[in-house]
């Protein structure tokens, strides 16, 4: 049965309320696709079974797995490649210097899905920068989903999943094969990278000064104000001359004059502009 | 820039033919590693070469040992496009010279993806 009108505008308030996500007049069948599985799951038979469930509770766990099952988790390893090749020639081995006093180097992945971009520079930093032994590196990988997180934790990929960005000597060097279909990267890498729980659309937690901050492809699905405030409180947790990282398809102009684009060849990331670093913004 | 396709399978020559033609490569095909060396000779060195494993007459492995041996393919990009995962053969074919390899089944990303880590697209 096709979705009512109503019920989608239900989905679309419940995205837009608890997560800032927008989904636009036109996706009802995003919706049909991601959420009849879910109500299968569930038991309930039908999508409107499930909607009019939602409608009937309070925000509760079936409201959160609803939110998991609409989000896209779309990622792979080294996505993009370059912002990686920038990372390995320019920007670590600047940071290196900068933080050589406190030894300490500190990284943010927001929206990282099932953990592939996270372990990219966990394993760019272990096959490049051998002095980093020794240094206090903080690698925080955060999501919505709570699935997804779960994944992500385990380090396990399918063929699909390792055939997409991952060269080939890192799959032999940091892989296992555990099963016909699945691989598990290696304890001393996943070991590297910690995952938590995040809602970006909510004041952030208490976090700290972070050197790089990657927050690409998931600003493409807030609306405009959530944007803005996404990035006044990333600039609060940004080191004064800490690098961010968006999407492709994202940029800081227009919507936060605090930050000045940088340019290392085809890499465009964003620093905070002098007088703004470290301004506390609210 | 040019690229030879090695797979005894017409098949999938023409999907990885039909994802380079996009990508604006001139496609060169052979159905063995025999038949692959020959092309080699006739066309001149391609920018990537992509190839099979298990095929008759001469397999990937044996083409790939085969056109190491040769300086004069030193600089010729090689990516191993097969059905076998264990890790035991990537690692294999890396040690022989591949440069990449491809877990089939792919998708047209994979394909565009891995030739971005060579450089070649």
């Amino acid at each position: 049965m096709a979705l009512s009108r109503n019920d989608f505008e239900y989905v679309r308030e419940l995205l837009r309320t608890e997560c800032a996500i927008v989904l636009e007049p036109g996706k009802e069948y995003l919706v049909e696709s991601r959420l009849c599985p879910l109500a299968q799951r569930l038991g309930l038979g039908t999508l409107d079974a499930l909607i009019a469930k939602l409608r009937r509770e309070p925000v509760n766990g079936v409201h959160r797995q609803v939110i998991d099952a609409m989000t896209t988790n779309e990622t792979l390893f080294f996505r993009d490649l370059h912002p990686f090749e920038t990372l390995k020639k320019t920007i670590v081995p600047e940071l290196l210097q900068r933080r050589a006093p406190a030894r300490t180097l500190r990284i943010w992945c927001g929206a990282c899905s099932t953990g592939q971009e996270p372990y990219s520079i966990a394993l760019l930093l272990r096959d490049n920068f051998p002095q980093l032994f020794g240094w206090r590196l903080q690698l925080l990988a955060t999501d919505l989903c709570r699935d997804v997180l779960e994944r992500a934790r385990t380090g396990r990929y399918n063929q699909l999943e390792m055939n997409r960005g991952l060269p080939a000597s890192m799959l032999v060097k940091h892989f296992a094969k555990v099963s016909a279909d699945q691989w598990q990267l290696r304890e001393e890498v996943r070991s590297m990278v910690e995952f938590q729980e995040m809602n970006l659309a909510r004041a952030f937690p208490p976090m700290p000064s972070f050197d790089l901050v990657f927050l690409r492809n998931v600003m493409i699905y807030f609306d405009t104000e959530t944007k803005r405030a996404i990035l006044a409180r990333i600039r609060r947790v940004l080191a004064p001359d800490g690098y961010l990282f968006l999407g492709c398809a994202e940029t800081t102009l227009n919507l936060d004059d605090s930050y000045e684009t940088v340019t290392l060849g085809k890499t465009m990331c964003y620093r905070q502009k002098a007088a703004t670093a470290g301004a506390q913004t609210f | 820039m040019k690229a030879l396709i090695i797979d005894d399978s017409r098949t999938m020559r023409m999907i990885i033919g039909r994802i380079l033609r996009e990508l604006g490569f001139e496609i060169h095909e052979a159905g063995n590693g025999i038949e692959g060396l020959d092309r080699l000779r006739e066309i001149g060195q391609p920018d990537i070469t992509l190839v099979d494993w298990n095929m008759p007459e001469m397999t990937g492995f044996e083409f790939l040992k085969a056109v190491r041996a040769q300086s004069e393919y030193d600089s010729m990009k090689l990516m191993m496009v097969t059905t076998e995962t264990e890790m035991n053969q990537v690692a294999n074919a890396l040690d022989a010279g591949a440069n990449e390899y491809v877990m089939k089944p792919f998708t047209k990303d994979v394909i565009k993806e891995k030739l971005s880590l060579l450089g070649v697209a």
